[in-house]
């Protein structure tokens, strides 16, 4: 247990540097940039032209089906690497489930492909 | 372990305060911010708990895609955010007895803990030689076989997840022209051209 925590020093380390250097970097502009803010500079930036509305605007729904698609098959990813670690122990009982597994969401594969859901338009 | 601790301490801290500043911040796009930075230091916290696998699938799954994912819902909403704000108080009593109901929970759980400790020991199967294997091995080892509805139980949610996403968001524009490549790899120089005999000065 300790010792797992050891393992992890040096990404504490690596974080700690980059926080660092990420808030250096942000606070420095505030010490030491000249600043002299007017209305015309702080106002969104256009092509030379008023900003013509919000930048806000409605989302096409299918990055939205792109990305769950994306997730369900980074979740069956993620089963396998507990599954390959302990490939031997599990035999092959733990080897056909893992195949029902992969089977069953291949049909969910097979149906999002028939359907053109991996195509955009 | 002070130093364990120290961490312990940090992540909850964090954990804690940016839960509270998703509910809070006026910006939705700020809370899904501080939602990751949520679960950024929760995974911190598995890992303080010896979860490596845990930990390392938080910050993919959920760091990594969920995360995007609500992006998206929060930039498709398309909603002027000074509106969303005012059903809060409506939502509040429903929201606040969710909250009394998963504290009573807690409340049970820690208390059947404390109650009998040895319990909850017995429950769990994990194998008592298992503290040598990393922790991923040792869930690989119950995963696939003691587990075996579960997981299948997994994929097959996974699987409604994929239809019930494609039924609900999928929409072909017709009069679309797509490739189809069966079609053209099946094109042969029979069906693709005819050779017609032209007779000087008559045309076709």
């Amino acid at each position: 247990m300790q010792n797992l925590l050891a393992d992890y020093l040096p990404l504490v380390v690596f974080i700690g540097v980059a926080a660092f250097i990420a808030i250096a970097l942000m606070v420095a502009p505030f010490l030491v940039a000249y600043k002299q803010p007017d209305p015309e500079k702080l106002s969104a930036y256009e092509c030379g032209f008023n900003a013509f509305d919000d930048a806000r605007m409605k989302f096409d729904v299918r990055f939205y089906l792109v990305s769950i698609l994306f997730i369900i098959f980074d979740l069956e990813v993620a089963f396998l690497f507990p599954w390959a670690i302990s490939f031997h122990e599990v035999g092959l009982f733990g080897f056909w489930s893992m195949m029902l597994f992969l089977g069953v969401l291949t049909i969910g594969f097979v149906y999002e492909w028939n359907k053109g859901a991996l195509e955009w338009d | 372990m002070t130093v364990a601790a120290a961490f312990f301490y940090l992540f909850a801290s964090i954990t804690v305060a940016s839960g509270f500043m998703v509910v809070a911040s006026r910006n939705p796009v700020h809370s899904v911010l501080f939602l990751i930075l949520a679960f950024v230091n929760a995974a911190g916290l598995f890992l303080l708990l010896g979860a490596e696998f845990l930990a390392m699938i938080l910050v993919v799954v959920y760091v990594g895609a969920v995360a995007v994912l609500f992006l998206f819902v929060v930039m498709m909403l398309d909603v002027d955010f000074a509106e969303l704000r005012q059903g809060f108080l409506d939502y509040l009593p429903i929201g606040g007895l969710l909250g009394v109901i998963f504290l009573i929970e807690m409340v049970l759980f820690l208390g059947t803990y404390y109650a009998a400790p040895e319990a909850v020991h017995a429950a769990s199967t994990v194998k008592a030689a298992a503290s040598t294997l990393s922790n991923t091995e040792q869930l690989g080892r119950v995963l696939y076989t003691d587990y075996v509805f579960y997981f299948q139980t997994a994929g097959l949610v996974l699987l409604v997840a994929m239809i019930g996403a494609i039924i609900l968001t999928l929409h072909h524009k017709t009069g679309v022209k797509r490739q189809d490549i069966g079609a053209q790899v099946a094109r042969s120089k029979d069906t693709a051209m005819e050779i017609k005999s032209v007779r000087p000065g008559q045309g076709l």
